[in-house]
């Protein structure tokens, strides 16, 4: 075992995973995290929290982690690279190991122009690759990018996020590729609505054997309404919803809208799970996390494993 | 070539608010090439002020002139004979040239007419983008020659990210993606190669960050 967490071991015991996401609230009150963290609890193998998504400033991902943890949710920590330098990075990294946080997701970070500080200085100082690549070599090696000896490696079990929808679409499998060797354990990827082109990015990958050396978790989300989907279709870069799947949802009553996308969020699920390469799904119902249940449930992925 | 804007003048009307007798100060360098801080724009600068002034009925002497280069002693020097002789200097030449002529003259407020950009390039006339950082340690030659720190939005070494849609950055619709010109590019040469290698962390002490930089060749001291 590489971290010893919860996921790594469903997945390495071979079953279907299920992860989630909680983003934390936009202020200090921890009730917000319990009270999802209560909706998540026995759903799922581990929680994603979520650091800043979209440049909005909110509570902390390790904090929110912690407070996860502490309602009995396994949590995977969020890691961007555009907030801070590769000082504060490591040292947050050894924070989070030391609390228990045994998974880590390391992403680039949407730009600030999209959140509530546009004028915030950026910082990159390393890309989400290396980031990777850093958290591989304390874990693994035991050192720090200078060289110098850690005292207690960070045990993390490593993600990486990809979007098998942006372009250009032939360095998508490639780029998979460079992220594996750089030390991703496991994959989540981009919300999918496009299975042809899903089912497309997971024949190249198998091509390249890729599926065989990093766990593969398919991201999906709920769509709640018709107008949820137009705007994320329009305005939220890198995704793909197709017509006729904004067309399921809109031919509803909009009172029965929400039930629609679950129901195509299950359906989803079943197909996911029938795919080679496929190891599990990461379902991102955002700020609806009290439909986690009946989503999960509902594919037929509950009760979780428990492997010792 | 170092780009620039022009100040509003509301701004400038404002830092000039004080002196009744100051040099507008040109600079034929980069800034006439981008239309900014040339001898032109002395004259239609120092025009507008004194109507400016004079209908707000507190009159402005201007002396109009432009240095062959704000950021070389040589030419700066040309000023000191009549620097006295004025309140303030207007410089509209780059943030380099403006420091350039505060730190050789002591006691003269100079104050800054334009906003100094970046190093670009002209794509026609009137428009100017950016290629250049200046971090001190170029990778032109693994990035089939278009630069990573400048044209990324995220400065990222190994994009692009999932942001980029159809050749364009997730800033704007308007953004091309760096990372779509390098793949182009690195198509065109038979160099995609060099994408699948891992890159090193960016050492950035050749950078701003390392603190201000100094170029010393002992060749030529
Ligand atoms: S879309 Fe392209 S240019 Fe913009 S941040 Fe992503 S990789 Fe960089």
């Amino acid at each position: 075992m590489k971290s010893g967490s919860n996921l790594e071991k469903v997945l390495e015991a071979g079953h279907f995973s299920v992860t989630a996401e909680c983003g934390p609230p936009r202020g200090a009150d921890p009730e917000h995290v319990r009270k999802k963290a209560a909706f998540v609890k026995d759903n799922v193998d581990a929680c994603n929290v979520t650091d800043n998504q979209t440049s909005v400033v909110r509570m902390s991902s390790l904090a929110g982690c912690l407070l996860v943890k502490e309602s009995g949710v396994e949590p995977l920590i969020q890691m961007v690279v555009r907030d801070r330098n590769r000082i504060a990075l490591q040292s947050d990294l050894l924070g989070a190991s030391a609390m228990g946080v045994r998974n880590l997701l390391c992403l680039s970070g949407d730009h600030q122009k999209f959140g509530d500080d546009p004028q915030a200085k950026n910082v990159f100082d390393i890309d989400s690759m290396q980031l990777i690549n850093l958290a591989r070599r304390m874990r693994d090696e035991g050192v720090f990018p200078s060289g110098d000896k850690l005292e207690g490696a960070p045990k993390f079990y490593i993600g990486c996020a990809v979007n098998p929808f942006a372009d250009p679409y032939e360095i998508r499998v490639p780029r998979l590729k460079l992220k594996i060797e750089a030390g991703a354990d496991f994959v989540q990827t981009q919300c999918i609505y496009n299975m042809d082109t899903f089912k497309r990015y997971m024949e190249d990958t198998k091509k390249e054997g890729l599926h065989e050396k990093v766990k593969i978790l398919a991201g999906v989300t709920p769509l709640k309404s018709a107008g949820m989907a137009k705007f994320m279709n329009k305005f939220v870069a890198g995704i793909d919803i197709p017509e006729e799947v904004i067309k399921r949802v809109a031919d509803e009553p909009k009172e029965k809208q929400a039930a629609k996308g679950i129901e195509i969020c299950i359906e989803q699920i079943g197909e996911l799970k029938e795919m080679e390469g496929i190891a599990g799904v990461h379902v991102m119902a955002i700020e609806w996390e009290e439909k986690l249940n009946e989503i999960i449930g509902g594919a037929g992925l509950l009760p979780r494993p428990v492997v010792e | 070539m170092i780009t620039g804007t022009p100040k509003p003048i509301e701004e400038i009307l404002e830092m000039v608010e004080p002196y009744d007798n100051i040099i507008v100060a040109g600079c034929h360098g980069c800034v006439t090439v981008c239309r900014v801080g040339g001898h032109k724009e002395v004259e239609v600068l120092s025009s507008t002020l004194r109507l400016a002034r004079e209908s707000g009925g507190s009159k402005i002497e201007i002396n109009e002139l432009s240095l062959e280069r704000q950021c070389d002693p040589e030419y700066v020097e040309t000023l000191r004979p009549l620097i006295d002789d004025y309140q303030a200097v207007l410089s509209i030449a780059c943030g380099a040239g403006i420091q350039f002529l505060a730190e050789k003259f002591s006691k003269t407020p100079i104050l800054p007419g334009i906003n100094t950009g970046f190093l670009g390039v002209t794509e026609r006339q009137g428009e100017w983008s950016e290629r250049c950082q200046g971090c001190g340690d170029c990778v032109l030659h693994l990035t089939g020659g278009i630069c990573p720190v400048t044209r990324c939005a995220k400065q990222l070494f190994h994009g692009p990210c999932g942001g980029s849609t159809a050749g364009k950055c997730e800033i704007d619709q308007n953004v091309q993606c760096g990372w779509q010109l390098i793949i182009d590019r690195l198509k065109a040469l038979d160099q995609m190669d060099n994408y699948l290698k891992l890159k090193p962390y960016k050492g950035w002490d050749s950078s701003r960050d390392g603190g201000p930089r100094r170029i010393i060749r002992e060749d030529m001291i």
